[in-house]
């Protein structure tokens, strides 16, 4: 079985992505290692391959060659079952539309979480307290989406990227979506949870202030890694 | 979990989810309506003949239960001939002819003999035939056609005289004299069955084995035997007609379920889209969808029996003597599961596709 090297969470090398619709090569040779407990931001321009590279990394899609181990899984070689697995049990997103479920509440939206990763509910209370606390979203639990403000919803959406307690949490343009002040409470919520949980973050983003969150930060052009730390 | 989310769903589009169970719920409606109807049409004879009084029904040969409603093949001198057998103590024959519409008919009678077997009409207005063209309505039907004591109506091509109104459950909706129908349908001396009284029910068996073994070929049945005789498999065109019905509507409900459920999966490609990147399987987004798909199914059924009263309610005040609808409740789960299994069907597809949704391309999706 192959493994990431033993401070590797994430390991990426000769990472190709070509997409049929339009023959556009994504990522043209990538490699990258991220040690575990590690805030990694990503940052390049449109259609430089980030978030293609995030994609496959939480095994949204398969890559086309190359060999990528996250959490000791090599996601090239899984099917789609494989990468469902993925995405249940070790990888956890946060996006910069927040993607919470419309139709439930921000408790139930964690719940949903939980039941899919086949957590039980009691896990709730047992783990998810202080990260609630932490989000400062405790006493919005019973609201949906359309009655949280941006920054909610996005402190919700953390929230249950975590319930699951996953490897690794990837966010894409996580504050891109935010003013400001909600902006920087997102990051800081997102480096303390690195800080607090050594809680692996790939994050994604623009904005290079943001980017200066993390403990590394790398730049994507034209599906490559232009300067790799 | 997976409950709360499906009904959280059904909740969410409230105007789409009424729509879904609206449509469904006329699938059941039509089914449990025509059930009704033709349950409604065989109960309404079965009880107008019980209300003649007899104990037997003699047939003319070849004949079935329902083309003792037209015509007239049987010789007139059986029902003398027949009054004469021993324990038979009235026998009357009776003149039956199709009007047209549903299978509205007149009976002609001759009403000394009719009332010696059956007692007489209960007259609600008016009194008994009395001239050749006289007719006598039934409550529903008057009610039905809006017709009234002394009004002059047309059946058959000829004018008659309502003379009278009597309430309902005696053999027909309509009553003339019998040499008067005879002739406008060229069966002089002829009728289309006779009733016979006997002394004692109880004599019924003996009787019909006597009559058997001297009117070889002619059907000859007790009450008891009748009664049995009307249902739906015993009426080919009937059974033919609710098959075909039946099927209609569980291909109506399919369509329909499918069509609502593409577009709920359309609709909620973006929340697809969310739950696999939650890491949701293929199985638990068909799940979601066939769970939803029972829900608007269960949902549909409730309604459609529900409206299957306000159909009863608007036949049974319209058109009484012609389309009488009853409530046939062993079919309320025969329809639900037709209901619930055209939803699960018509649903798979809309499943599938969900379930093959890419995730990135339906996180996308605006």
């Amino acid at each position: 079985m192959n493994e990431a090297t033993p401070k590797s969470i994430i390991r990426v090398r000769g990472l190709r992505k070509v997409y049929r619709t339009g023959n556009v090569e994504a990522l043209r040779g990538v490699d990258l290692d991220v040690p575990r407990g590690q805030f990694l931001s990503i940052v390049g321009p449109s259609g430089s391959g980030k978030s293609t590279l995030f994609h496959i990394i939480g095994g949204l899609t398969p890559p086309t060659s190359g060999e990528v181990i996250v959490a000791g899984r090599n996601v090239s070689d899984v099917g789609d079952s494989g990468r469902t697995q993925l995405r249940r049990k070790f990888v956890s997103f946060v996006f910069q539309k927040f993607n919470l479920l419309p139709n439930l509440t921000a408790r139930d939206n964690i719940r949903t979480a939980l039941f899919i990763a086949g957590l039980p509910a009691r896990h709730f209370d047992l783990y998810l307290g202080n990260i609630l606390d932490l989000l400062g979203i405790s006493t919005r639990l019973d609201h949906k989406p359309s009655e949280l403000s941006g920054g909610e919803q996005q402190r919700v959406a953390i929230a249950r990227a975590l319930a699951t307690r996953p490897t690794i949490l990837l966010a894409d343009e996580p504050t891109g979506n935010l003013d400001s002040q909600n902006s920087l409470a997102v990051l800081n919520i997102l480096r303390d949870l690195n800080d607090q949980l050594n809680q692996t973050i790939l994050m994604i983003t623009h904005n290079a202030e943001a980017a200066g969150f993390g403990h590394r930060i790398l730049h994507m052009r034209d599906g490559m890694i232009v300067d790799p730390a | 979990m997976i409950l709360k989310i499906v009904w959280e769903n059904v909740r969410f589009r409230p105007a789409r989810t009424l729509l879904s169970i609206l449509l469904i719920s006329f699938s059941v409606t039509s089914i449990l309506t025509l059930v009704g109807m033709t349950r409604g049409f065989l109960d309404s004879s079965r009880q107008r003949n019980e209300g003649v009084g007899a104990d037997i029904l003699f047939r003319p040969k070849d004949s079935s239960i329902l083309s003792s409603l037209n015509g007239a093949p049987l010789s007139e001198k059986f029902v003398d001939q027949l009054a004469k057998e021993p324990h038979v103590v009235a026998a009357t024959g009776v003149t039956n002819q199709l009007i047209g519409g549903a299978f509205d008919s007149v009976a002609g009678i001759d009403q000394a003999s009719f009332t010696r077997l059956s007692g007489p009409f209960l007259f609600l207005q008016g009194h008994e035939l009395e001239k050749p063209d006289d007719i006598i309505l039934d409550q529903y039907y008057a009610n039905q056609r809006h017709i009234r004591l002394g009004d002059k109506i047309n059946v058959l091509n000829h004018q008659w005289n309502v003379v009278g109104i009597v309430e309902p459950g005696k053999l027909a909706h309509l009553f003339v004299q019998m040499p008067r129908l005879q002739e406008l349908i060229g069966s002089t001396g002829r009728v289309s069955q006779i009733w016979l009284k006997l002394d004692d029910p109880r004599n019924t068996e003996g009787v019909i084995d006597q009559l058997r073994s001297k009117y070889k070929d002619y059907p000859m049945y007790s009450m008891k035997d009748l009664e049995s005789l009307y249902s739906v498999d015993n009426v080919p065109l009937l059974k033919y007609f609710t098959d075909t019905v039946l099927v209609s509507s569980v291909l109506f409900g399919f369509i329909v379920v499918a069509l609502s459920m593409y577009m709920a999966v359309l609709q909620r490609t973006r929340e697809i889209g969310i739950l696999k990147s939650l890491g949701a399987s293929k199985g638990f987004v068909i799940g979601i969808i066939l769970a939803e798909a029972c829900l608007l199914g269960i949902g549909g059924t409730v309604a459609g029996i529900s409206l299957s009263f306000a159909t009863r309610w608007i036949l049974n005040t319209l058109t009484p003597a012609s389309f009488p609808q009853s409530i046939v409740v062993i079919w309320w789960p025969r329809a639900g599961m037709i209901a619930v299994g055209g939803a699960v069907l018509g649903s798979l597809f809309p499943g599938l596709l969900a379930a093959r949704q890419d995730p990135i391309e339906a996180l996308a999706y605006e």
